[in-house]
């Protein structure tokens, strides 16, 4: 069996599974936000109107809370519903709530690794598509609707049919100027965005053994684009030490076999990477950087998930040292904690002397929720995952999905351009 | 089930633009209606009736997980989906909240079915019969565990054990 079929085995009690079929898996750990969990406070008050008795959860130390899409509240009904999921948390013992303005808090995916609230071989499940991210840590992490995530808080387990897995190995190390995120673009820009659908997307090869835990978490957070079940990685030491300097310990490794099996199987040489944009408005329609249409960019958007964590603004900031920005640009560190180590580091100074505007953590504009979202015929470049029709405002703007180096490169610019181009 | 249809031959239509982002902080279903499709058809909600279905192309629902889509949907009055295929959360939003019905179509419905016909869906003989222009096509049958599910009206009514 492959890491997938071993996981979903043990969480089924099964002693082996195959692609196709239908399991109940038990969920280690299972996450809502504040765009899901009042979701999921409006399917309990449906079952309660059914007759169904909703007096506790399945087991309120597995479950944990992120405050991020609308915050800080944005306006009132984003306030009520900040209100609504503490009520929430308070009233079924969840103690794991990351509030903003008190400490520690972010986007829910950036929160799973940086707080490490989810381990290797754990079946995790979370009220957001993006849950596919923390699969870099060797677990399968699955996003799931407010019905199924209520399901899950209330019964620990949910139906899952076995995915069939597709492996992607990367060989040799990605140069210097490649991220992460050309990689997935490139992937995802040759399978399309169904191209994964109901799969597993697999990452392995030197390149990604080469890769830091930060960078395989961009690769599996877009697993997403392509529409897989989940995205998943070998876990290896580099995620024992992150893990443990995070101070968490306590877990099993677990990997497939040697003879496991996969549906398909592609292979890239990391040398003839070159950093890619995915062009309005798919994820999928990419073009390498060089070769991008020469469009006047209004605005440079660093932030989200994807694209804001600790080594996407180290990135960011290697570009804008000693340079000024030529557009709007936002940077969002994705998790306070993120936020505190670039302080420390020199990063927050390095953006505000570029002249870049420094934001909370909040997925704030990469949904079109709020803070700094574009108007109409505007242009942005951006290090988020998905630049859909309004998706980040207005319908008629437009978003260039890019790396955080091609995104501050183009910052300085006012072009899409290649890191290796800036003067 | 009978219903009219409502085309958008296209693929890929994404829960952004089924209901946008900025509406992600409404958990109010009839509000969510009025914002359904608002990000590819303005003129959907007030064009949409009761007993309605959608016919579209490959990977409809694609995106997000929010399960905005499928409610803004199933409140506008849509009972069905028809669709060469769909995203992988949004159909299972559509069964376990038991929204509405998504039926994956092959390409004779896709290019048979017009916007405002008529068509009558048999889950039983995984059928689509055209009433207005007399064709009947077939679907593709549901998975064992999704026809248990919508038989059952929906995750919660579904009881495994019993299987």
């Amino acid at each position: 069996m492959n890491i997938v079929e071993k996981i979903l085995a043990r969480a089924s009690g099964k002693s082996s599974v195959a692609p196709d079929d239908v399991i109940f898996a038990n969920v280690d750990k299972v996450m809502v936000h504040d765009v899901s969990g009042p979701g999921v406070i409006k399917v309990f008050d449906k079952l309660r109107k059914e007759g169904i008795l909703i007096d506790k959860l399945w087991d309120p130390t597995k479950v944990w809370v992120a405050e991020d899409h609308f915050v800080p509240s944005a306006e009132k009904v984003s306030a009520e519903n900040i209100v609504k999921l503490s009520n929430f948390t308070k009233q079924y013992g969840i103690e794991k709530h990351f509030k903003y303005g008190m400490g520690q808090y972010g986007i829910c995916h950036t929160i799973s690794h940086e707080e490490a609230m989810v381990m290797p071989g754990e079946v995790y499940v979370g009220g957001d598509s993006h849950t596919n991210t923390t699969g870099a840590l060797g677990s399968f992490a699955c996003g799931l609707g407010h019905t199924d995530v209520a399901y899950v808080l209330l019964n620990g387990k949910i139906w899952f049919k076995v995915p069939e897995t597709m492996y992607f190995k990367l060989n040799g190390k990605l140069p210097d100027h490649v991220m992460a995120k050309d990689l997935i673009l490139k992937i995802i820009g040759e399978i399309g965005t169904d191209g994964g659908a109901y799969k597993t997307m697999q990452f392995g090869g030197s390149g990604i053994d080469e890769m830091s835990v930060e960078s395989r978490l961009t690769m599996c957070n877009m697993t997403t684009e392509a529409g897989a079940k989940n995205g998943i990685v070998e876990p290896d030491q580099k995620v024992v030490d992150y893990l443990s300097s995070r101070g968490a310990t306590n877990f099993n490794l677990i990997k497939g076999d040697g003879d496991a099996e996969y549906s398909k199987v592609f292979e890239y040489d990391a040398s003839e990477m070159e950093p890619i944009v995915a062009k309005p408005f798919s994820p999928e329609n990419v073009t390498i950087v060089r070769e991008a249409p020469n469009v006047e960019l209004d605005k440079s958007y660093i932030g989200s998930c994807t694209g804001a964590k600790y080594e996407d603004l180290v990135a960011a900031a290697k570009i804008l040292k000693g340079r000024q920005v030529k557009i709007r640009t936002e940077i969002l560190p994705a998790a306070i904690s993120i936020y505190k180590r670039a302080m420390e580091t020199g990063l927050l100074k390095i953006f505000l002397d570029a002249g870049v505007t420094v934001g909370p953590p909040t997925c704030g504009a990469c949904c079109g929720a709020h803070m700094g979202v574009l108007a109409k015929d505007e242009i942005c470049i951006s290090t988020t995952n998905r630049n859909f029709p309004g998706r980040m405002g207005h319908i008629e703007s437009q978003t260039y999905l890019a790396s955080p180096l091609v995104a501050a490169a183009s910052a300085v610019t006012g072009k899409i351009t290649d890191p290796r181009d800036l003067q | 089930m009978k219903g009219n249809i409502i085309k958008y031959a296209q693929d890929n239509i994404d829960t952004d633009v089924i209901i946008p982002g900025q509406y992600l902080k409404v958990h109010d279903y009839a509000e969510l209606a009025t914002h359904a499709m608002e990000g590819l058809d303005p003129n959907f909600h007030s064009k949409v009736k009761n007993g309605d279905f959608i016919l579209s192309g490959k990977n409809f629902g694609c995106g997000s997980s929010r399960e905005h889509a499928p409610i803004a949907l199933s409140h506008s009055g849509i009972k069905a989906v028809l669709a060469l295929s769909f995203a992988r959360i949004f159909y299972r939003n559509a069964v376990d909240g038991a929204f509405l019905l998504p039926i994956e179509i092959e390409h004779d419905a896709y290019d048979g079915i017009s916007e405002g016909d008529e068509v009558d869906i048999d889950i039983s003989a995984n059928e689509i019969k055209n009433l207005t222009k007399n064709q009947t096509y077939k679907m593709k049958p549901f998975s064992e565990i999704i026809g248990k599910i919508i038989a059952a009206g929906g995750l919660f009514k579904y009881k495994p054990d019993q299987d």
